[in-house]
């Protein structure tokens, strides 16, 4: 589905990715994660076109879209899930859900709109409730519910999201991360970063792991989860002791 | 002439350039949320639209409403332009400099005009005929009642736009946050483009609806545009609503001033308003932002 090959990304004189290879596979979950800084949103906003790649390839659905246009991929099925929500704040919750179908072809929106939103509504009931409201006036963890509807609304292939616990209190990252957990079933594979390894290596199949813009790790979720440098560096473990 | 009567004269002349004023507003506040930048060359779309009017009426012979459809779609395609070239300059400029390029335009537009069409004044007919009308005293012209009504659909056209239509809702989500409405697929530099065209056309209605009063000339446009800022500032600029407040405002506070203090302080009174709402409220009467960007 998704295909990285060797990217690399500089800020001005900055290089934030140093020839990063990854795929996902389709219906895959696949997390990448990595400490403040590793370059996890620089790899997301490089593959969306919304940062220009230096040199590499990135690959989607079979087809070259290296530093193609954010609206190309989004139409093409890629959608992102921002650090930051990004919502539109003085716009109501469900504006916001309708814009995010804005990419798609207007008969198609047409006819799909409303049972598309019975879906968004059905996976999160509290953004029916809140429909009217202003995007703005939602808690932390309802606007990344609403970011999460608002890029299924595109009906994507293959969705992207960039930390989607932060900030949030355990029972609503929990909850998240069932429902993204539950796009496995519906067929929409899954690039998550995290920096909560533990939760996103616990839903995922596969992991990467980034360190200043390289990956240092792949292996099988399962296996990143048991593995002695990780835990030390990513899961706390050994660390109990001094937080606990 | 007793003074209410005086005095609602002066209300009446008020509203009229205050309309004007108004629509001038609302392009400023249609590019600055688009863009963040302010063009300052919408006062010479204000120009095109009214003298383009007068051309096409002259040279094509063909009716006055369909001089004035030509004009507004033609200045819309000059904004359009002129949008293209901003976002050209977007990526590699600050805003100042992008400010200086629509002063530049501006300059290049109003020599275009004095080049193609003279420097005398030239008459736009009235949209219909008749006489004056008498409300308690104070006289309006019927082409005031047509600046009423031609702003007043301009003005609800926008508000349908933006809070109506799924293209206006895209438009509002570039001004709310640019970097969520491309990740929603939404082309932000083509939002742009349209942003300029938009506001250009609506300059261009409000040159041509005053210019049946005012007359239309090469360098009508300076202060007219000087005037929609001070509004688009005093309402808050980016603000819809604080820009119709803004232009009724001022068009009425500067023809009691004129009428009741002096005509000489006529001009003055807008700078001076705006140069207070600077100081004292920089975000406007009604929100907005502020208009140093913050
Ligand atoms: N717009 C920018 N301009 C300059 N440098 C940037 C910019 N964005 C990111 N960087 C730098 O690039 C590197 C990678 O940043 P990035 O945001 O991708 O990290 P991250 O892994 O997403 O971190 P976090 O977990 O804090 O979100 C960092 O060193 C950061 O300072
Ligand atoms: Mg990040």
């Amino acid at each position: 589905m998704l295909r990285v090959r060797s990217l690399t990304t500089h800020y001005g004189g900055i290089q934030a990715l140093k020839g990063v290879s990854l795929h996902v596979d389709t219906g895959e979950i696949v997390a990448l994660v990595g400490a403040n800084g590793a370059g996890k949103t620089t790899i997301l906003n490089t593959i969306c076109g919304m940062v220009p790649a230096s040199s590499g390839e990135v690959l989607f659905d079979g087809k070259p879209v290296t530093n193609a246009a954010p609206d190309r991929l989004v139409r093409m099925g890629l959608s992102q899930v921002p650090e930051g929500r990004q919502v539109f704040a003085p716009m109501t919750v469900l504006d916001n859900l309708k814009l995010g179908a804005y990419a798609r072809p207007r008969a198609e929106k047409k006819r799909e709109m409303k049972s598309d939103l019975e879906f968004i509504y059905e996976t999160f009931p509290i953004l029916k409730e809140r429909s009217k409201q202003h995007a703005g006036t939602l808690s932390g963890g309802e606007q990344q519910m609403l970011a999460i509807g608002r890029a299924l609304m595109s009906k994507p292939k293959m969705l992207l999201l960039d930390e989607p616990s932060v900030g949030l209190a355990p029972l609503v990252v929990k909850e998240i991360f069932r429902v993204i957990s539950r796009f496995r079933d519906l067929g929409t594979t899954v690039l998550l970063v995290e920096q909560n390894a533990r939760a996103s290596l616990g839903i995922a199949d596969r992991g990467y792991v980034l360190e200043t813009g390289k990956i240092l790790l792949e292996d099988a979720a399962s296996e990143l989860l048991i593995n002695k440098e990780v835990q030390r560096a990513y899961l706390g473990k050994g660390y109990r002791h001094v937080w606990e | 002439m007793d003074l209410t009567s005086q005095i609602l004269q002066y209300v009446l002349s008020g509203i009229t350039v205050g309309a004007i004023y108004a629509i001038i507003a609302l392009g400023f506040s249609l590019i600055y949320n688009a863009v963040e930048i302010v063009n300052l060359a919408q006062g010479e779309f204000v120009m095109l639209g009214a003298m383009l009017a007068v051309y096409v009426l002259q040279a094509a012979g063909v009716p006055l409403f369909a001089a004035v459809l030509i004009a507004i779609v033609v200045v819309g395609g000059v904004g359009a332009l002129l949008g293209l070239a901003a976002i050209h300059r977007l990526k590699k400029s600050s805003p100042l400099s992008l400010i200086i390029i629509t002063i530049g335009a501006s300059i290049f537009f109003k020599g275009v005009a004095m080049h193609l069409w003279g420097k005398d004044a030239l008459p736009l007919p009235a949209f219909s005929s008749g006489d004056a009308i008498e409300v308690h005293g104070a006289v309006l012209v019927p082409q005031s009642l047509w600046i009423f009504g031609i702003t007043a659909l301009m003005l609800l056209g926008v508000y349908i736009f933006y809070e109506r239509t799924s293209f206006g809702k895209a438009m509002r989500a570039v001004a709310v946050n640019k970097h969520g409405a491309r990740l929603v697929g939404i082309n932000v530099n083509r939002m742009v483009v349209w942003a300029f065209a938009i506001s250009a056309a609506l300059g261009a209605v409000g040159g041509i609806i005053v210019a049946p009063v005012t007359l239309a000339s090469y360098d009508m446009g300076t202060m007219l545009g000087l005037k929609g800022f001070c509004a688009a500032i005093l309402g808050g600029l980016g603000s819809g609503g604080g820009a119709i407040a803004g232009g009724l405002i001022l068009g009425i506070l500067e023809n009691l001033g004129a009428g009741l203090i002096s005509s000489a302080y006529k001009d003055a009174i807008a700078f001076v308003v705006m140069l207070l709402i600077l100081f004292v409220r920089p975000s406007g009467l009604f929100g907005g932002r502020s208009a140093d960007g913050r």
